[in-house]
């Protein structure tokens, strides 16, 4: 028997056998130089259902779902789908097999229309939905047309006209999706979809899941958040280390046991807080406003205050003018109006430098870009910020032994590994990076640190340590202004809560008082004062 | 008054703005298109030098100028090569390949024109591109004089224009050099090549850099002289961008520069410094290298190399 002969005999065997196992992946394995990325990894995928990809950061999800959409060769195992057994040289074989992708960071290209993104790749593949597509020539209306005669069928409707870049992310992962089933995928799978969302739009995503699901199109969702792989899946493949420990129907398993399956021991879900007895006001924001810059007016009159020994936490969908704010707080940024106070200074409109004398700490959002320069050594990163003090540097000499000395200090202090000082920054790990950054800010003993996404990428073990560092600083009566997307770490560490929408603080609030729920309200704009009060 | 109305009444000025338009839009369009996938172009100068050798080479040896005009553009074409092979396969910086292959050029047709022709430079009896007299059109008074009888390239370079606007928003192929020049991992995600698409672009803007090169030498002189590109690649680029990456846009940009040129050679002996209106092109040059007038955006990606994942 000729091999095509045998495996069409296998194929339809197993289509007797029911829809079972659409996705099959037996023993992946992927090494890069000298990480192994993936190491014997199975996953059964059944026709209209949800299956959650549980894992932390660094447990091998992105490297799994790269090698299924064919970005990556694996080294051995093998996909299947439908029973047969797939070789994907590249993503073109890949969504010609079915295969469809939503990317964490969206693979649409701004400048151009909902039509142009959807269609892209496509427009020369000719058959019964798009009879008279030309090989040549793109014709935008019929593109349009045939897109929008899709998202509605779907029941995602969306402007094919629209570009890109004047969608928000809940509406651009929507075309993701309606581009991902324009190609016919039979298996869709969303890499973190909810990172970027409000929680109502979630909410949203997950009806459009379930509908999926109904039409038979399986889903793979990956996630490194428990209460929403138990919300949408039916059944979760946890992966830890590169491997795939555990599958199990949701139904069966604990928050607790997914925690344990996922990191390999026991978490303490919560940080325990001490008390610390709250001072005098040290940060003073009024009416402050500032601009992006593209000169559209970011922070429109933000008032707040940060008072010694506490964390105040700023919480908001990403792109709702904290990151102007902070920099406007820092010096980065020229403040349009209003004031900002140090300890009863106006800062305002003085330089960075002025201003880290006067005793602010930063720690930004993107650590590789803005907090560390990754060639220079561990050692040269901590001396950046006060390079021109002692024991850096005397009368404008380096003071190298002295320097030295101290950076080996800080690496201890705060357990950085591997403690080696002339290490370059860019060979540590993400955690490890950012706890330099932190040695370095918190060493100052500054008046106010101001901590942007301080544990984003990191894995449990290492924000478990950030978030430890923050609250040693807090029980020390420093105050800190924590800026952070990921609501759970707002709610573990602030004692009060702000809540940025479209450039305003629409709410600060106590800890004590607030729910998931009302801070996604507030974090949408949907918040009224008569919900505050009861 | 009467001085002024005389310069702008003639139909000459305009007609050698047109002429003098051209190589600057060809090499603005083939950087459009270099461009648009991605590719960062700044060594359209040096690829319109060789592209002038060459032709007037090819047209000398064979005695003909269209297989001259033939050989330019095949060798722009190769020279790109040269930008694209280190732009896109070794990922080197684009701006600073491209300035090596300027400077390359320049010596390169130096040295050829020395060891191949000598002291007396390319042959005299090297044969020059036709002129075409456009039947009905030169007839018309003004217009025609502007616009009825020019070289072969002036009507290639309008073909060219028109083409490369139409390929770029009307075809399948520039709705994926576009994608590929904004965001290439989106494309590579479509399935769509990075790599040739890349390439493509790079080779179509060398080859339209090597016919406006030919343009100088076959066209206007039908002989060689060494850097007698004289910096017009660089107008090219500043074309390019007040044009916002568009053929249509790169051709008005074109004219402009043209027109200025122009002037400046129908002012001469008139009492107004000549040296002074010279000057407007290349200050033009640097008002849009400094994205004086209107920030214009570049394709997302333009000059970013691309490490396709493996």
């Amino acid at each position: 028997m000729t091999p095509t002969g045998r495996d069409h005999l296998i194929f339809r065997a197993r289509e007797e056998m029911s829809c079972l196992a659409l996705l099959e992946i037996r023993g992946l394995c992927k090494s890069f130089a000298h990480v192994v990325a993936n190491a014997d990894v199975y996953l059964d995928v059944e026709a209209g259902t949800t299956h959650a990809i549980l894992g932390e950061n660094g447990a091998g999800k992105s490297t799994l779902i790269k090698m299924i959409s064919g970005l990556y060769r694996p080294d051995s195992g093998e996909i299947a789908l439908d029973g047969a057994v797939q070789h994907f040289a590249s993503p073109r074989d890949a969504i010609l097999a079915g295969i469809g992708v939503v990317h964490q960071h969206f693979m649409l290209i701004p400048a151009m229309t909902v039509a142009e993104n959807i269609v892209l790749g496509t427009e020369r593949q000719r058959d019964a939905a798009t009879p008279r597509q030309s090989r040549l020539l793109f014709n935008r209306k019929r593109a349009a047309v045939s897109v929008q005669e899709l998202s509605e069928s779907l029941g995602l409707p969306i402007d094919p006209w629209a570009k890109v870049e004047t969608l928000s992310v809940g509406m651009q992962q929507r075309v993701e999706i309606v581009k991902a089933l324009y190609r016919r995928a039979r298996v869709l799978i969303l890499d973190e979809p909810t990172a970027v969302l409000t929680p109502q739009e979630t909410e949203e995503l997950f009806a459009v899941i379930r509908k999926l699901n109904q039409d038979g199109i399986p889903v793979i969702f990956i996630s490194h958040k428990l209460d929403e792989v138990r919300a949408v899946a039916s059944t979760v493949t946890v992966m830890r280390a590169g491997k795939t420990v555990r599958t199990a129907p949701v139904a069966d398993a604990t928050a607790a046991q997914l925690a344990n399956w996922m990191v390999g021991r026991d978490v303490i879900l919560q940080s325990r807080k001490e008390e610390v007895a709250v001072g005098d006001s040290v940060l003073e924001v009024k009416n402050l406003r500032a601009s992006d810059d593209r000169k559209t007016e970011k922070v429109r009159g933000v008032s707040f205050s940060v008072r010694r020994g506490e964390i105040f936490g700023v919480a908001g969908i990403d792109g709702n003018g904290q990151t102007e704010l902070v920099e406007a707080i820092v010096g980065l940024r020229k403040v349009n109006g209003g004031s900002v106070h140090l300890l009863d200074r106006d800062i305002g409109h003085m330089s960075v430098g002025e201003r880290i004398a006067r005793g602010i700490a930063y720690v930004p959002q993107d650590r590789q870009q803005d907090g560390l320069i990754l060639s220079f050594s561990i050692a040269e990163n901590l001396q950046l910020r006060e390079v021109s003090k002692a024991p850096f540097s005397r009368r404008g000499w380096l003071t190298r032994a002295a320097a030295r000395k101290r950076a080996q200090q800080l690496v201890e202090e705060f357990d950085v590994r591997p403690p080696v000082i002339d290490a370059s920054a860019g060979s540590l790990s993400g955690g490890n990076q950012q706890k330099v950054i932190l040695a370095r800010e918190m060493s100052r003993n500054p008046e106010l640190l101001v901590a942007v996404q301080p544990t984003r990428g990191l894995d449990v073990g290492a924000i478990e340590g950030i978030h430890r560092y923050l609250l040693q600083l807090r029980a020390e009566g420093r105050s800190i202004l924590l800026v952070s997307l990921e609501l759970d770490e707002i709610l573990s560490l602030a004692d009060r809560i702000g809540v940025m929408h479209a450039g305003e603080m629409v709410v600060v609030m106590d800890n004590q008082n607030v729910t998931r729920e009302s801070l996604g309200l507030a974090m949408t704009g949907k918040w009224s004062e008569k919900e505050a009060i009861s | 008054m009467n001085f002024w109305m005389q310069i702008f009444a003639n139909p000459e000025l305009y007609a050698a703005t047109l002429a003098m338009a051209t190589p600057i839009a060809l090499a603005a369009v083939g950087g459009t298109f270099s461009e648009r996938t991605g590719v960062v172009n700044i060594a359209m100068e040096g690829i319109m030098l060789v592209g002038a050798f060459f032709g007037v080479m090819v047209a000398a040896a064979t005695h003909s100028a269209w297989l001259g005009m033939f050989g330019g553009v095949i060798a722009g074409g190769l020279m790109a090569l040269a930008l694209a092979w280190p732009a896109i396969r070794l990922q080197s910086d684009q701006v600073i390949v491209g300035m090596a292959l300027n400077v390359f050029a320049g010596g390169l047709t130096a040295f050829l024109l020395n060891t191949v022709y000598g002291y007396n430079g390319t042959p005299t009896s090297t044969p020059s591109l036709p002129i075409v007299t456009l039947p009905w059109i030169s007839h018309i008074p003004f217009i025609g004089q502007v616009i009825g009888q020019h070289d072969v390239v002036v009507y290639l370079m309008f073909l060219f224009v028109i083409l490369g606007h139409f390929t770029l928003f009307h075809t399948n192929l520039g709705l994926r050099m576009r994608a590929v020049g904004e965001h290439p991992e989106a494309a590579e995600t479509v399935g769509i090549s990075v790599v040739k698409i890349r390439y493509l672009g790079v080779t179509i803007g060398g080859m339209l850099s090597g016919l406006a090169g030919v343009y100088l030498s076959l066209g206007m002189l039908s002989s060689f002289e060494v850097n007698m590109t004289n910096g017009r690649g660089f107008i090219a680029l500043a074309a390019m961008i007040f044009g916002k990456w568009t053929p249509f846009g790169a051709f008005g940009a074109a004219l402009l520069f043209g027109f200025a040129t122009a002037l400046s050679i129908a002012l001469q002996g008139s009492g107004v410094s000549a040296n002074l209106v010279g000057i407007l092109p290349y200050a033009l040059t640097i008002v849009a290298l400094t994205g004086l007038i209107g920030r214009s955006r570049p394709p997302a990606a333009d000059g970013l190399p691309y490490v396709a994942t493996k």
